[in-house]
């Protein structure tokens, strides 16, 4: 699986080095009059982490709903590898830009169903051994068989990432995925997280309210307030600087 | 007690009528004693229901005495007003007028041409438009129990269903287990009524044919046929509100637009955080 995603990754660097892997071209959404998302233009590079951070209803979730078109965008774009989303039919898309959210929702089943699930709708069987490989990454090895229903919180989401991981995505996007966890399970998800995206070299963009936790996950900050993208730059420049605005 | 009092027909109908509103009502107020405000909706449907029935009988009486392709534009007037009531029910959710009107009149058209066609139901208008009527009246119903029993699980699984939408999953198939749901649970009250047939109750039909004089055997089995053709009909539109609904709960690039209010309005789902 890691060796599968690195070769891919190799063949990508030799098209365009320069070429970001996600663009945001003055993406909007406007709701009821409400500006969710307001004019946000942004680079993302391949491997890179950039952490979207802001207050309660900033418009977080909702710009991260729009990378993978689960909400439509009332006027900008987005690029994908250089190529305007819309070109892309979403089913492809959304396979290429994984999402994890808050709520690790698991479809009935085993483990090992919910992480067959994203390649079968390719018509893809995921092999035994990629499944063991997940497992492994997650720490729930030989649990394939475990039934959903009696998972911990915590295993959930490490379940829900290998589910996202498991469709070889090139894009990572989560939404708070340790903000429903306890401190326990939100400190090994979070090393996990960091882990896999390292490992997989994924670029991935991750929304959290926490700036600790920004600060400790990601390279790049980005911080939105009423919709709008208010600054971006290192840590250093987005959190430390702004470490007060809450 | 009534009969005793009133002795001319037409009179004695309005008083029967007046015993039974007073009978609704008085459930109608049960109900607000436990908080269950049904007030309104329970008048207006006693008054509508009153009024139509005496307008369609009397539409009815004009109407047998002319030529029998009457029948067949009744028929087509009671399903474009079965869908439009049946839409009223669905709430707001894209299209259901169109979905309605598509499955009822497939549904109980489909029955009962071929049922006439067959000589089960007879091409007289005395049976054909009160047993058509029949089977489009159950045929809205059950769409109605399908379109607001599709509206609840989507709303509810919101989050699966985008879940399913975010690994790359065809819309259609991030809803199939509640289009699967909503089938059969608009089902139960036709398998109900097969099931209980003569033991629970004896429908209006068979009482009627009774009445009339007709061989109670006869009637019985004709009983039967006609709660079977209720069941046919109701299955055929359920199975095609419930495929054509799916449709409407996503946009044209795969993103579920049947949410929640509140989610609609903040752009996102129960599974976003904000």
């Amino acid at each position: 699986m890691r060796l599968f995603l690195n070769e891919k990754i190799c063949d990508e660097k030799q098209s365009d080095e320069t070429k970001p892997m996600l663009e945001t071209d003055h993406l909007s959404r406007i709701v009821s009059d409400k500006r969710l998302v307001d004019d946000i233009t942004v680079r993302v590079q391949k491997g890179e982490i950039l952490a979207v951070v802001g207050p309660s209803g900033s418009g977080k979730s909702s710009f991260l709903r729009l990378l993978n078109r689960l909400d439509e965008p009332t006027s900008g774009t987005v690029y994908l590898e250089g190529n305007d989303y819309r070109q892309i039919s979403p089913r492809e898309l959304r396979r290429r830009v994984g999402l994890v959210t808050q709520t690790p929702y698991l479809f009935p089943g085993t483990i090992a169903d919910n992480l067959r699930f994203g390649p079968r709708q390719q018509g893809k069987d995921l092999p035994e051994e990629t499944i063991t490989f997940l497992l492994d990454q997650i720490g729930l090895a030989d649990r394939a068989n475990s039934d959903v229903a009696n998972l911990s919180g915590g295993e959930a989401q490490r379940v829900s990432l290998a589910r996202a991981i498991a469709n070889s995505p090139a894009v990572l996007l989560m939404d708070e995925p340790t903000s429903a966890l306890d401190e326990e399970a939100k400190e090994e998800v979070e090393a996990l997280i960091l882990q896999i995206v390292q490992q997989n070299a994924l670029t991935c963009l991750i929304v959290s309210h926490d700036l600790a936790q920004a600060a400790r996950i990601a390279s790049r900050v980005m911080m939105v307030k009423a919709g709008r993208l208010e600054k971006i730059g290192s840590v250093t420049e987005v959190i430390h600087v702004e470490s007060n605005f809450y | 007690m009534l009969k005793a009092i009133f002795t001319n027909q037409l009179a004695l109908g309005c008083a029967q009528a007046a015993a039974t509103t007073v009978l609704a009502l008085l459930v109608m107020l049960l109900a607000r004693q436990r908080e269950i405000h049904l007030e309104r909706e329970t008048v207006v449907a006693l008054m509508r229901g009153i009024v139509q029935i005496i307008a369609v009988g009397s539409i009815f009486l004009l109407l047998l005495r002319g030529p029998a392709w009457t029948s067949v534009l009744l028929l087509a007037a009671m399903i474009v007003a079965a869908a439009a009531t049946s839409t009223q029910r669905a709430g707001e959710m894209p299209g259901t007028f169109q979905v309605s009107l598509y499955a009822i009149a497939a549904g109980s058209g489909a029955v009962i041409a071929l049922m006439t066609w067959a000589g089960v139901i007879d091409t007289a208008m005395t049976s054909l438009v009160p047993i058509g009527s029949m089977l489009i009246s159950n045929a809205m119903n059950t769409n109605s129990l399908t379109l607001n029993r599709f509206r609840s699980e989507v709303e509810s699984h919101c989050g699966l269903i985008e879940t399913g939408l975010a690994l790359g999953a065809a819309a259609k198939q991030t809803v199939a287990p509640y289009v699967q749901i909503s089938f059969q649970a608009s089902l139960i009250p036709a398998i109900d009524s097969l099931k209980s047939l003569g033991i629970v109750w004896i429908p209006g039909l068979m009482a009627g044919m009774l009445l009339s004089g007709s061989d109670p055997v006869y009637a019985a089995i004709y009983q039967f046929v006609a709660i079977s053709m209720i069941f046919s009909a109701s299955g055929l539109t359920a199975l095609i509100s419930s495929l054509l609904i799916r449709n409407h709960a996503f946009s044209p690039a795969e993103q579920l637009t049947l949410r929640p209010q509140a989610a609609s309005s903040r752009g996102g789902s129960r599974s976003g955080s904000e």
